[in-house]
């Protein structure tokens, strides 16, 4: 399964493989996609223009297995797996931004061209596209653009394109299944808030004035129907 | 191509289902009237899995919740539409920047608002004889407190005793206890010499009744809540007074184009297109009610030219569609060094903050009139797209290398989760009677309908407002331990004083009062130029107050819907 087959599985869950889409030529963008009325998402919510709007953006191609394979390889220098966790590209960023420059078209440009600026900056340096340089070119080459206020004005382009390209990663990490967990956040889910836990308002010089708590909620009577007096005084 | 008649004569037609229409909608059904609602999108029910934004992940959207031009709030925001609505456009005259947010669905705005339910105080609605400027409302609090009492009880809302005289009390379930950020807030007000009390919020910290769930803390009141446990015109208005057996008729994807009026000049229906057909529709109704929104409201009144109401239905006064006026707003935020490397829990809370402070100079003179109150805001949220950009600029506070990448990323990004405290004003403006939106006769939006044009400007009054919000937003933040971020706006921002609209309090353009020159309603929401219409959305507010106007919309609704009752009753429609 290629990358852009793993995409429409990612999107659409179950599909059978006659139906995807395979073809990466540049510019298939306008190929005819016969399939669309199958790509719908899992429902999230959506309203019938909003489906509309997935399938029409589903069945477009943007970038190429060149500019895909080149993310893949940047995305994963920008953040690598570590003991617990896997990299940008094992958390599905490298789909992630294959439809997000489709769905915000003011990233295509920027991407496009920040990944011709980098093979041509490669090529200048070690007579190789990027994506085929050695991990430690690579580097060498991301150290000369990741850092805002210490780039020569020359590169200034690779480092805006750099920018771009950690931001969308760091979003695309810490908005998936993966990066969620990573980060350890805790909600989402059916619950009851009573409040800062007591070790961490321990560890802080905050606390709770008893005037305040005594107006809050008693959580074992949330359940009861509430009922006051003539004057607004809750009775239960 | 004909307009389709209705063979039926509803009793009441309500032209909106936000918070208005959705009031209008149980009152007058409950009272026996038959009732068709008219709303422009959608059918929506949270607890349908369909329609369902809450408890879904980032990853369920490709774009990770992303806002767009369909949904401007987001990809789980319960407000289909926004700022743009595809086919509907607006204008706004040179020099003006109005934004105009419209959610099309069952229940409009309802859905996703904040849920802060202040009322209206003594002084908010006699604000002229304070300072001089503008003009008094024709009621005031002893006329509505009733409403709000009933509206409290009815829906529910979390908040406090407090006995602050332009901040009445209510019928309140308790409030949450504030989150750790917040408690971070309360010391820096304190310090500063701010007042800070629980927040007002119409969610359900206890069961109010056996059709609607308590809050389960998730945090997404935005998202529309499918236990129905905050309010929202569907779940709490609409769907109830189904229930309870009401004749209530909704046609949604229904585009109301004009008010028809017989010979005599009396309201006959409404005209709508259907978007599902595209054809033209006739509805025929003994009485109108207009909810649709203060500029929808208006637009479709301007509309409704005929020969007696030659400029628009209910515009004799020629005051349709001025004297509107939204919200101010500012905002500020601070890095709390004390709240690096926290410990991770679940702190959702109720949506929106569980602390606020209201205003509290009324009794002090100022270089502007009115005032504001403070929300509040921060926490350990859940990431949707956006998260994790500029992942660790913050290290140009505690002096780290900035940009970069490998594995170090992660642990910035962990390092400074859930450590930034912000604040909002959200501040009184001045209606204007040249602040007005008209009919653009160059422009129709899809349906053949001509739209609205703004004309809109800031005066010195909500300028010099928003210059004492960010002195205060400073003061307070730097009490609480912060470290302020970003600039402080200047004048040359005008004090990071939001775009007139954005705020999304738009009120006033059709205000009510006791003089038929110098207003377009009664003081019971009815227009003076035509006895069966009236208008119950924020559209008869004479002045907005801090206040967020849902409430009194509400409290407003439910009054007009009584009197309506009433003059039915004594055959005076």
């Amino acid at each position: 399964m290629d990358r852009r087959d793993s995409l429409k599985s990612l999107l659409v869950g179950s599909v059978a493989g006659g139906l995807l889409v395979t073809g990466c030529a540049p510019g298939s963008e306008n190929a005819e996609v016969p399939e669309v009325a199958s790509n719908d998402l899992p429902g999230y919510g959506r309203t019938e223009k909003e489906k509309e709007h997935d399938r029409k953006v589903l069945a477009q191609e943007f970038l190429n297995e060149h500019e895909l394979e080149t993310i893949a390889v940047l995305v994963d220098i920008i953040l690598p797996s570590n003991a617990d966790f896997g990299s940008a590209s094992d958390a599905g960023v490298v789909d992630f931004i294959d439809f997000i420059v489709k769905d915000m078209p003011n990233n295509q440009l920027p991407i496009r061209g920040g990944i011709a600026w980098l093979d041509s900056h490669s090529n200048k340096l070690h007579n190789k596209v990027f994506k085929d340089l050695t991990l430690e070119e690579q580097k060498a080459i991301c150290d000369t653009i990741a850092y805002p206020g210490k780039t020569a004005p020359e590169l200034m382009a690779g480092e805006r394109f750099f920018t771009r390209m950690r931001n969308l990663t760091m979003t695309g990490y810490f908005t998936s299944e993966m990066g969620i967990k990573d980060l350890g956040y805790q909600g989402n889910r059916p619950g009851v808030w009573d409040g800062v836990p007591a070790d961490v308002l321990a560890e802080h010089d905050v606390d709770y004035e008893p005037e305040w708590l005594a107006k809050c909620v008693d959580q074992s009577k949330r359940m009861n129907i509430a009922e006051w007096d003539e004057e607004g005084n809750l009775l239960n | 191509m004909q307009i389709i008649e209705s063979s039926k004569t509803y009793d009441v037609a309500i032209v909106g289902s936000g918070a208005g229409g959705g009031m209008a909608t149980k009152i007058l059904s409950e009272a026996g009237f038959d009732v068709a609602v008219l709303e422009a999108g959608p059918f929506f029910d949270p607890a349908k899995d369909e329609d369902r934004n809450q408890l879904r992940w980032p990853y369920e959207s490709p774009r990770r919740g992303a806002s767009s031009n369909r949904r401007s709030f987001g990809d789980f925001d319960a407000a289909y539409g926004g700022w743009n609505i595809e086919g509907e456009p607006f204008t706004n005259a040179p020099g003006t920047n109005f934004w105009w947010f419209r959610s099309r669905m069952l229940g409009g705005r309802t859905n996703h608002w904040g849920r802060i339910s202040l009322r209206f105080g003594p002084l908010d609605f006699k604000r002229k004889s304070v300072d001089g400027l503008g003009d008094n409302w024709p009621i005031g609090y002893d006329d509505v407190k009733p409403y709000y009492d009933k509206v409290d009880k009815l829906i529910g809302v979390f908040g406090s005793r407090e006995n602050i005289h332009n901040e009445p009390d209510g019928f309140f379930l308790p409030p949450p206890k504030p989150r750790l950020h917040e408690l971070y807030y309360v010391k820096g007000a304190r310090k500063a010499g701010i007042p800070v009390i629980p927040s007002r919020l119409s969610i359900l910290t206890k069961r109010i009744n056996d059709q609607r769930g308590s809050c389960f803390y998730c945090g997404q009141c935005n998202r529309a809540c499918s236990a129905y446990a905050d309010f929202s015109a569907g779940t709490c208005l609409i769907f109830p007074a189904q229930k309870n057996g009401g004749k209530v008729q909704i046609f949604t994807e229904a585009m109301v184009r004009e008010v028809t009026t017989d010979k005599n000049g009396k309201a006959t229906g409404v005209n709508y297109i259907n978007k599902a057909d595209r054809k033209e529709y006739h509805l025929k109704a003994k009485v109108v009610v207009m909810a649709a929104s203060a500029c929808s409201t208006a637009r479709i009144l301007l509309n409704s030219k005929s020969s007696v109401h030659q400029n628009g239905l209910g515009n004799s006064s020629g005051l349709v569609g001025r004297y509107l006026h939204d919200s101010t707003g500012a905002s500020r935020s601070a890095f709390i060094p004390q709240l690096m490397d926290r410990k991770i829990y679940n702190e959702d809370g109720t949506g929106g903050m569980h602390v606020y402070t209201p205003w509290w100079l009324n009794d002090k003179k100022l270089d502007f009139p009115r005032g504001y109150h403070i929300e509040v805001w921060g926490g350990m949220g859940m990431p949707s797209y956006g998260f994790g950009f500029n992942p660790n600029d913050l290290n140009k506070v505690t002096g780290g290398a900035v940009g970069g990448y490998g594995d170090s990323l992660r642990d910035d990004v962990k390092r400074y989760y859930g450590a930034t405290l912000g604040v909002s004003g959200r501040g009184e403006s001045i209606p204007q009677r040249d602040n007005y939106c008209e009919i653009d006769n160059d422009v129709v939006d899809e349906w053949g309908i001509p739209v609205l044009k703004f004309n809109y400007k800031w005066t010195e009054h909500e300028v010099n407002q928003a210059k004492h919000m960010q002195d205060t937003f400073e003061e307070v933040l730097d009490a609480a331990g912060g470290i302020l971020l970003g600039d402080k706006p200047g004048a040359d921002r005008d004090y990071g004083l939001t775009a007139p609209g954005q705020i999304i309090h738009e009120v006033g353009t059709t205000r009510m009062g006791n003089d038929k020159r110098e207003s377009v309603t009664n003081k019971y929401n009815q227009l003076h130029d035509c006895e069966n219409v009236f208008v119950m959305d924020a559209g008869p507010f004479v002045s907005q107050a801090d206040k967020n106007p849902t409430w009194t919309i509400l409290a407003l609704a439910w009054r007009a819907s009584d009197y309506l009752v009433e003059q039915v009753k004594q055959r005076n429609i």
